[in-house]
Formats: structure tokens, C-alpha cells, sequence
């Protein structure tokens, strides 16, 4: 078990991420777990800064909105730096869920967890 | 085909990069210029991430990308040519006379830089290189998407 809960900080373009936790908050009223990261605005330096500031200290897993981009090479520069810092992409709703009632856990193991509950939540339903 | 884009931003690849210019270009090529970026094989492998596999992505220090331009644009294919800063497009300028003209698409805030429009900040010493660019013949404007209004240096600098 960590020794402090887990941070999760969403890196996103837009207001993705402000949007994500405001839903993750209506749905579960817990508040304060996630913390929000637009790259609004933001080169290299800037986005790095407002990542530093959001994560703090402590573990922390980032979930980045796309596999790619500004917001992934800032976060996977980060983690690099932070051995208890761990990056996740193609955050959706669903894995924020999952997590913000699972932050007793290593970073690594709960990155491998919100892949798998935000992989579970993609299906094509029954017409 | 040829290099359709030469662009100044320091995201280098990004989303409005690889989708919001390259789906309209119908790129299969992006050459990232950047000394750093060249010989650094854990940043190539992030960059690379970013990009779609049908579009190949190519590494070069400034001195290698002046060499390899003229073959970069008789390529069949469309192609992108990034830059991540101002100094970078000065210098490959100054090697490849051949580049004429550059797309300022995003230089962030930074301390010393003041507001150009909403994408550009520059200081004055960056504002003055830019200038020069247009001075000796290469056509300098910022527009951050096709879609926007391309802006010549004049206003923004």
C-alpha cells in the first residue's frame, strides 16, 4: 500500500479535463482526488509548469487525453523525472470512476487498472 | 508532391499538426528539425506516438536537414517540415536558401515574450528575425490552423 493516497491529474486539450472531473465529482462527490491540466495556451515550459504545480508532491498517475501530442510528450517528460509518476492515455470517464475509489495502490499498478476499466467501457452495444 | 508546410511551433508534432494540416495536405511525411530532438532516440520514440503509422517521420539536426531538403521536396509524396523555434528556422534559412517561406503555427508565452496574437508570442529580438526572413525573401505568416486567416509578418511582428 502507498503511503499517501494518489494524485490523478488529467492532461487534456481544451477543457476536456476541467469537464472530466467536474462529471467525476457529480457522479461520486468525492473531490479534491483529480485535478484538472489544460494545454491551453501552453508551449513546452508553460505546459511542463502547469504540470509541476498540479501534481505536487507524492505519487501520481497522469491521464493524458490522446496517445500523442503536447500534453503526452510533456507528461511522459515528467514521469521520466518522477519515478512515482506514471502516465496513462485515452483517459475517458469511465477509468476516473474506477480510480478515484482506488488510490491506495502503486502508480504502475493503477495505471495498468484504469486501462483496463476505461478499456472495458469502449463496446459497440446492441442496436 | 513537395514539403506543403514549412512550420514554426514549438509543439513541434502535435494534434493540430498531424490532424488539423495534415488531413487537408493528405501528408505522409513529417521531417522534424531539431538538434536536440535528432540525437535523442527516447524523444523520437515520443514524437513518433503522436503520428499515425501510414506517416512516416523523419529526424534531422539543421546541417543534415540543409543537405537532404532538395530530396524532401522532389518526394512524390506531401510533405510537413516542423521547426520547434525561431532561431532554428533562421538557421536552416540561412543553409538552405531554397526555403521560401515559413508558417509561424505556435510560439508560446515565455518570460521576455509579449503577446503577438493569441498563438504567437515573441520577443523583440524574435520579432526583428522574423522580419529579416521576410526582408530577404521569405514569405512569413502565423496562422495556427487552414482554416484561419494566414497573417503576414507585418502585423504580428
Amino acid at each position: 500500500m502507498s503511503s499517501s493516497p494518489l494524485r490523478g491529474v488529467i492532461v487534456s486539450h481544451a477543457a476536456v479535463a476541467q469537464a472530466l472531473v467536474a462529471a467525476v465529482t457529480a457522479i461520486t462527490g468525492i473531490e479534491g482526488a483529480l485535478t484538472p491540466v489544460s494545454n491551453e495556451g501552453c508551449g513546452t515550459e508553460a505546459l511542463a509548469e502547469r504540470l509541476r504545480e498540479a501534481v505536487g508532491s507524492g505519487p501520481a498517475v497522469l491521464f493524458v487525453d490522446l496517445p500523442g501530442g503536447s500534453c503526452l510528450t510533456s507528461s511522459a517528460r515528467y514521469a521520466k523525472q518522477h519515478a512515482d509518476v506514471a502516465v496513462v492515455t485515452g483517459v475517458n470517464l469511465a477509468m476516473l470512476l474506477d480510480f478515484v475509489f482506488h488510490r491506495d495502490i502503486a502508480p504502475a499498478e493503477a495505471a495498468r487498472r484504469a486501462v483496463d476499466a476505461g478499456g472495458k467501457a469502449i463496446r459497440v452495444t446492441a442496436a | 508532391m513537395t514539403l506543403a508546410l514549412y512550420r514554426i511551433d514549438d509543439r513541434l508534432i502535435h494534434g493540430q499538426v498531424v490532424v488539423g494540416w495534415g488531413q487537408p495536405l493528405d501528408c505522409t511525411f513529417i521531417v522534424l528539425v531539431d538538434d536536440e530532438v535528432s540525437g535523442s532516440d527516447w524523444e523520437q520514440d515520443l514524437y513518433r506516438m503522436g503520428v499515425p503509422p501510414h506517416i512516416e517521420v523523419i529526424f534531422a539536426s539543421v546541417e543534415k536537414a540543409a543537405e537532404l531538403l532538395p530530396t524532401w521536396e522532389a518526394d512524390s509524396r506531401v510533405g510537413i517540415l516542423l521547426v520547434g523555434d525561431i532561431d532554428t528556422a533562421v538557421a536552416l534559412t540561412a543553409r538552405a536558401p531554397q526555403v521560401r517561406r515559413f508558417n509561424v503555427g505556435g510560439v508560446h508565452h515565455r518570460t521576455g515574450r509579449r503577446e503577438r496574437l493569441r498563438f504567437v508570442y515573441l520577443t523583440d529580438d524574435e520579432a526583428a528575425k522574423l522580419r529579416q526572413l521576410s526582408a530577404r525573401g521569405v514569405e512569413v505568416t502565423a496562422q495556427d490552423v487552414p482554416t484561419a486567416r494566414a497573417v503576414p509578418v507585418g502585423e504580428f511582428t
